[in-house]
């Protein structure tokens, strides 16, 4: 029997707390800043000029210093990100480098020179906020909750999503769209990145690349690898009878083209190079080196080669081919893409270094020409390098990408959109769940169920819930509590010598035909073969084993593929994997004292996984595990257990109460829904200024909360309020999910809320020494008071703190010269009144008033405070995915109460349940409850928490029903109901969507001068369209006149004279047509009608109206 | 009298108003009865017996929705540099209760017209909370309980013992009386109920400067002008046990119901249940649970026989309360028959 370990959600907290939930974006960012920062720059370290060979500059030691703001005048200083946020500033940090140059002859050596500013990521190793107490992170008026990981770029807080992709240096067997068998691989290097095929078509053998015009027959591709020997291709390839069979064709082929030395072969691929332009002196050992070239740098780039030396590509080429030809017969042998072992994670740190990388060979390539045409001048002061590095190139270029999300590197002709976004702070659980977010480069519109579906190998690191809706559903996802991301290794070297040491023999030292022996596993490291083994077992226990002692990183996997006959060993960034409790001989390694242990703050989480108690496997190594569930289903093989079963759900998902009861879709629901829950967004909401931003006024604890809600701090900052439900139908208003809510609860608070909106704006300089300015409010002559417009204006001209703002009232009295330009100076020195206006239809407080100023120019930033109380029309949600809208807001005597007099809150309509089958609702309310009655938060965790059976013996403790259901009497007739009502509480959300926002009506109003209807939207008080089904429903019953009235008269109606001779416009009632007045009739039509006829007149197109009585 | 309202396992017969009974003054009279079971300054507890359900129903709904109290209404900010915004702040003070009887003020007739001694009264608050103040009254609390700033720190936003926060409670509000209110009233009998609702929290160079307003109002308009938490009734409940219960489930049926509804007796050594006290029942039904009870215990409710809970939030009596409820009901009373009579004249 296997000890139950108690507490093991305690080891989740642990993990979580001492890692952070985000540690995936913050790790890849330290990993970018500490190593592969200087490893781009020890790449292009040289800027040398064509024009003085003696001449050099040297980049030496990068490094990377603390957030800086210029403060002007060459001040520079340390910044916090909350100033950064205020003041539209960018949170960047300079980079430094050691720089050795050459100025006349001399050798100069300079430190610490600044050649750029880096964008730095929140709470990563250079942020100011790193290892902070909580204390000095409030002092900063950061939260303390915050997760970090985010970049702040003037002023809007951006994030890198991560983003999906296909794994690299993977050999892929599949079809491909015409169901031609491919076997594929993405190679990627530092600096080559290409795609081979080897395709299987009539018969025979192909490889395919981008850079050659025709495929290669295999034959003749090995040939130019330099295995001229067709036995030999085919001992590589494999002696199998179905590999001969299927290889004779091949090599018919090859002699068919007279193929027989690598010469020709080599001179056969260069014919299909594309772009070879050569001239035909000395034309054919052009071709031999570049074909070299190719076979060495550019085709299966990942593999390196040195002194033309093919044969590790050889080799690797025939085992591509062996697993297309066993594939051919047994499809069980094709790989799938959407496995996620096959998938890799890009992360911040790497799509920064690709940047970086690429704008540093741009800035030095800069300097070099620079330096070309600078050198060969004859100057009277000698060339100083130092005076034409410029640090905005870099600056630039980073900001640029992180502002708008473009990322165009073209060396690997990459050009995406949207790799970042504005980090979303309607809530909390929405700030957090945009850090865990995996984007996926499929192309949304595409009608695909592969790349979306929930794949099995996916458990445990995705979400299973967390997804949009729509054409986003499964592209879009969400990795779990638990799931971690790897970042680039170190230990590279390390595990080659161990493989190395521990039996694995490099392949050369085989005949090739032993290869593929019944007992050989190829080793393959990082997608290269490292070499092969026949003691496959052995050698996987003794890595493991290796591994477990620290001998290199514990993130490095391995694992056997029968299938392939090969090992894996993985050490790459980007994959994901997962902690599991490490079993041996059918008992978990990890006990209830280490557990104890770590209550009382002996160890950490750190230390189990440094005693290897705890081991990280990634995806592929799942393969090859055993993992148990729990402490029950521990048999003798099993090699791993499961720390806490709902950490396969993500952070949203995590909130939800008894999530295993629910439907699936509905918690995919809420997953979208929690999002938009308005509640406490950070603990810093009232320091902030954001274009927008929702509160609530009393959050509450839920009553039913996961383990998973402390852990992820949702109970600190909680989004929504529990409300005492009653599931009754009542009054007709509560249908289609529509709620009651009780008007006395309302004026207590519940679901009260507000909106904070800001308005900013700029004081700028003009070239002619002029300057906006501000100016006090005008008073009124007869009342000595500020007229209506400015009556929010304080006397320096911007509001004034406290002050309601209505409609059309001025925030910001600006005026702006009336001349700007240079050519100016002396001219009118008047203003124009330039004001910021106040547009809504409620009006709003003036909560913050910021001047600061920001690089050139003064900012002014304002921010705007709504109470917001709960109206016929809110939405509101549980934690279930069931939303709906108040229907009706009763007084509390219409409510009806129960027999200790409690008059529910909210009522909801039992309808919602049988469709719905939102079990895990029922429970919750069940659950909070008794938990009311004992006093206690109720657990209501993913496969766990409190059962219904011990949760109806709570309440029949005390003495309420077991059910959960109460008499209830009737507020109206005070009878008590026939019907036995259920009723406790449930955590009710009050979501974005309010009915302030949206409500729209107008009579008259603005309308677009181009044609001149009626604007469109509701921000530009816009009208209701009639659109086309509308107009059908009119035409369907004859309306007409109504027609007439809708689309003409109350919209663009004009009147036009049209001459009845020549059907054209007249004008003053004189046709110029026909110079002639008395036939001229005055018509209505429509302004857009008008306006095309004579748009098309001036295409010289003559549109004619004929006209005619309409009695006729 | 009527039938009982039977209380099955999934649902209530209902009998109870729909059939329809002449009414008669002096059988209602004969079986009209009020007992008062319990009478504290805030609660009340009585027995209202012989009365049609319309008639307590009305009863409550008139107490919830229709009697006046004195709540705060207006709240002019000076001053507030707290973290609590000005709208929280006033939503917050208008819940406070107020210990002012209402039916020594009259309705406010126009909204916007002056407050007067009549109408209104007057509150004040001024506070400030200083770095000083913050250290005596650490070094206060951790003299008198040490224990309590483990507690306060534990509620802070920021744990950090040197981040105390000063406490505004409702105390901190002072009646500043209005015209001749001083000779009337008192600070204890206008002030707050409670010292000790908490309205803010202050960091030092915090400070909050208020006046405030309140009036007369009923809850109708706002749950704020309640004059009680709240107030309710239940039927009376009846149990009959139809069988004999013995031994075990005896003592399972006694745990089916709070405590003292059920008593057991022991007859020649066997435990026998029988109904000790109807009152005390919940209708929470538990003996349904058990399959052993079927058809052996019928619950019911007497129709007419109300058992009613008055809570006050203390500025009037709970009985001041039920009468001016019946004072009102009173009113619409007359007011209906008044336009009743003018309607048959027409």
């Amino acid at each position: 029997m296997v000890e139950v370990l108690r507490d093991k959600e305690f080891l989740v907290r642990e993990y979580l707390e001492t890692r952070g939930l985000y540690s995936h974006h913050i790790n890849s960012f330290n990993a970018f800043i500490d190593c592969e920062l200087k490893k781009i720059v020890q790449q292009n370290h040289a800027v040398r000029s064509d024009a003085d060979p003696n001449f050099y500059l040297h980049f030496k030691n990068v490094t990377v210093g603390h957030p800086q703001v210029d403060d002007g005048f060459n001040v520079t200083r340390n910044v916090t990100p909350q100033e950064c946020r205020l003041r539209d500033l960018t949170y960047c940090a300079p980079i430094y480098v050691d720089i050795e140059y050459v100025k006349s002859g001399m050798k100069y050596l300079r430190k610490g020179f600044i050649i750029g500013r880096l964008p730095i990521m929140l709470r990563s190793n250079r942020c100011c906020l790193y290892q902070k107490s909580d204390a000095e992170l409030a002092k900063m008026k950061e939260c303390i909750y915050d997760s970090g990981g985010y970049f702040i770029v003037k002023g809007t807080e951006k994030v890198i999503l991560m983003q999906e992709q296909p794994a690299k240096n993977k050999i892929l067997v599949e079809k491909d769209s015409n169901g031609v068998p491919t076997v594929q691989v993405m190679s990627s290097t530092v600096d080559k990145k290409s795609k081979t095929n080897i395709i299987f078509k009539k018969n025979l053998i192909y490889v395919c690349h981008n850079a050659l015009e025709e495929n290669i027959p295999f034959v003749v591709f090995m040939k130019a690898l330099g295995v001229c020997s067709d036995q030999l291709i085919l001992q590589m390839v494999g002696t199998e009878f179905a590999i001969m069979n299927q290889m004779y064709p091949c090599f018919l082929e090859c002699s068919k083209l007279n193929i027989f030395t690598q010469k020709q072969a080599l001179r056969f691929i260069g014919d299909r190079i594309k772009k070879m332009g050569f001239s035909s002196e000395d034309y054919d050992n052009r071709v031999i080196t570049e074909v070299h070239d190719f076979l060495s740098t550019v085709i299966l780039a990942h593999i390196p080669v040195t002194n033309t030396n093919y044969h590790m590509k050889a080799i690797y080429t025939s085992v591509m081919v062996r697993r297309l030809i066993f594939s051919l017969s047994n499809p069980d042998l094709f790989d799938s893409k959407d496995y996620y072992g096959n998938k890799c994670l890009d992360l911040p740190g790497s799509f920064l270094s690709l940047l970086f990388d690429d704008t540093f060979k741009r800035f030095i390539f800069e300097l070099k020409s620079v330096a070309d045409k600078n050198i060969p001048k004859v100057k009277a002061t000698p060339f100083d390098i130092i005076k034409y590095i410029r640090t905005d190139t870099i600056t630039n270029a980073l900001v640029f990408a992180i502002q708008t999300g473009n990322w165009s590197i073209k060396r690997f002709r990459m050009e995406r959109h949207g790799v970042t976004q504005v980090l979303t702070r309607l809530s909390y659980l929405s700030a957090i769940g945009m850090m865990t977010r995996v984007n996926s480069q499929f192309e949304k519109s595409r009608k695909v169920s592969g790349p979306r579906s929930l794949q099995p190998s996916q458990f445990g690191m995705l979400c299973p819930s967390d997804t949009p809706e729509g054409e986003a559903c499964g592209l879009i996802k969400n990795i779990s509590l638990l799931a971690h991301v790897t970042t680039e290794s170190e230990d590279d070297d390390a595990v080659l010598k161990l493989a190395l040491n521990l039996g694995v023999e490099p392949v050369g030292l085989f005949s090739v035909e032993e290869l593929h022996e019944e007992y050989m596993y190829l080793i393959i490291f990082n997608g290269n073969i490292i070499g092969s083994t026949n003691k496959c077992i052995e050698f996987v226990n003794k890595f493991r084993i290796c591994r477990r002692k620290g001998m290199f990183s514990k993130f490095i996997s391995i694992y056997i593929s029968e299938r392939h006959k090969c090992i894996y060993i993985n050490s790459g960034d980007g994959r994901l994997c997962r902690p599991y409790i490490v079993v041996e001989n059918g008992q978990p390694l990890l006990t209830n004292a280490h557990i104890d242990n770590l209550k009382r703050g002996y160890c950490t989480f750190q230390d189990f996984i440094d005693e290897s108690l705890i081991e990280f496997i990634d995806v592929d190594e799942e393969n090859n595990s055993l993992i148990a569930y729990c402490e029950e289903k521990i048999v003798p093989e099993t090699t791993h257990m499961e720390i806490a079963p709902f950490s396969i759900l993500g952070i949203c998902a995590s909130v939800i109460p008894y999530p295993h009861h629910n439907q699936s879709p509905r918690n995919t629901y809420q997953c979208a829904m929690g999002k938009q829950a308005i509640g406490t967004i950070a603990l810093n909401y009232l320091h902030r200024i954001d274009t927008l931003q929702y509160n609530l006024w009393y959050t509450h604890i839920p009553m039913v909360h996961s383990k998973a809600v402390p852990m992820i701090n949702f109970d600190k900052l909680p989004a929504g309020q529990n409300a005492t439900i009653a599931v009754m139908s009542y009054s007709g208003y509560d249908i289609e999910d529509a709620i009651i809510l009780n008007k006395a609860s309302v004026d207590r608070g519940f679901g009260r809320g507000g909106t904070f909106r800001n308005s900013k704006c700029f004081l700028r300089h003009y070239p002619n020494q002029m300057m906006d300015s501000i100016q006090g409010p005008i008073i009124d002559n007869a009342t000595k008071k500020p007229i209506y417009k400015h009556r929010a204006l304080d006397n320096d001209g911007i509001a004034a703190i406290g002050q309601p703002v209505f409609d059309k009232q001025v925030t910001i009295n600006k005026a702006t010269p009336k001349t700007v330009t240079v050519e100016d100076v002396g001219g009118d020195r008047g203003f124009k009144e330039t004001p910021m206006y106040y547009k809504g239809y409620d009006p709003s407080y003036v909560d913050k008033v910021m001047i600061t100023s920001n690089s050139d120019c003064f900012l002014i930033k304002e921010n705007f405070r709504q109470p917001r109380r709960p109206e016929i029309g809110d939405k509101f949600s549980s934690r279930h995915g069931q939303k709906g809208v108040v229907g009706l807001i009763v007084n509390q005597e219409d409510m009806p109460f129960n027999e200790v007099g409690i008059c529910p809150d909210l009522i909801m309509n039992p309808h919602g349940f049988p469709s719905r089958m939102t079990v895990g609702k029922l429970i919750e309310l069940l659950a909070g409850k008794a938990g009311l009655l004992e006093g206690k938060f109720q657990d209501g965790s993913a496969f766990g928490g409190a059962t219904v059976a011990d949760i109806s013996d709570e309440l029949h403790k005390h003495n309420y029903n077991y059910l959960g259901k109460d008499v209830l009497y009737c507020g109206i007739d005070g009878r008590p109901m026939e019907a036995y009502i259920y009723s406790g509480p449930v955590f009710y959300q009050r979501l974005k969507h309010m009915v302030a926002d949206k409500i729209h009506a107008r009579s008259r109003g603005p309308r677009v001068l181009l044609t001149r209807q009626p604007t469109e939207g509701r921000s530009k008080d816009g009208g209701l369209r009639m659109g086309e089904m509308e107009r059908d429903c009119l035409i369907a019953y004859g309306a007409s006149m109504l027609i007439i009235e809708r689309l003409m008269l109350s919209s663009d109606v004009v009147e036009m004279d049209v001459c009845k001779l020549c059907g054209l416009f007249s004008y003053s009632g004189w046709c110029h047509m026909c110079q002639k007045s008395n036939s001229v009739c005055r018509i209505k039509m429509p302004y857009a009608c008008k306006l095309l006829f004579q748009e098309l007149q001036a295409m010289s197109i003559v549109p004619k109206i004929s006209l005619k009585k309409y009695c006729d | 009298m009527n039938n009982p309202i039977i209380m099955n396992k999934y649902s209530i017969e209902r009998t109870l108003g729909n059939e329809v009974k002449p009414y008669n003054y002096d059988e209602f009279v004969k079986n009209f009865k009020v007992n008062i079971i319990n009478l504290s300054e805030t609660d009340m507890e009585f027995d209202l017996i012989g009365v049609d359900v319309a008639l307590a129903n009305s009863l409550r709904r008139v107490i919830i929705s229709e009697v006046p109290s004195m709540a705060i209404e207006k709240v002019h900010i000076y001053q507030n540099t707290s973290y609590v915004l000005d709208e929280i702040l006033a939503h917050r003070l208008g819940l406070i209760p107020l210990k002012a009887d209402p039916r020594q003020f009259k309705m406010k007739e126009d909204e916007n017209s002056e407050p007067n001694e009549h109408d209104s009264l007057v509150y004040d608050m001024k506070i400030k909370c200083t770095k000083k103040d913050l250290d005596a009254l650490a070094h206060k609390q951790y003299i008198s309980f040490p224990g309590m700033i483990l507690f306060l720190s534990n509620i802070l936003i920021y744990i950090n013992d040197e981040q105390l926060t000063f406490i505004v409670y409702s105390k901190h509000i002072k009646w500043s009386p209005l015209g001749n209110q001083k000779d009337i009233f008192t600070e204890k009998s206008v002030g707050m109920i409670n010292d000790d609702i908490l309205i803010a929290k202050l960091r030092p160079g915090q400070e909050i400067e208020l006046k405030m307003y309140a009036v007369k109002g009923i809850p109708k308009d706002h749950a704020k002008f309640q004059s009680v938490c709240t107030a309710w009734y239940r039927m009376m409940p009846n149990i009959k046990l139809l069988d004999d219960i013995k031994g075990n489930d005896a003592l399972l049926l006694q745990s089916c119901f709070p405590k003292g509804v059920i008593g057991l007796k022991s007859y020649k050594g066997v435990l026998v249940a029988h109904v000790e006290d109807c009152r005390k029942e919940n209708s929470s039904r538990n003996v349904f649970r058990y399959k052993q009870f079927d058809n052996k215990i019928l619950l019911s409710k007497i129709p007419d026989h109300f058992i009613f809970t008055i809570e006050s939030i203390g500025a009037m009596e709970p009985s001041s309360i039920f009468f001016e409820a019946i004072n009102i009901i009173i009113k619409k009373v007359n007011n209906a028959l008044e336009i009743a009579l003018n309607q048959t004249e027409v």
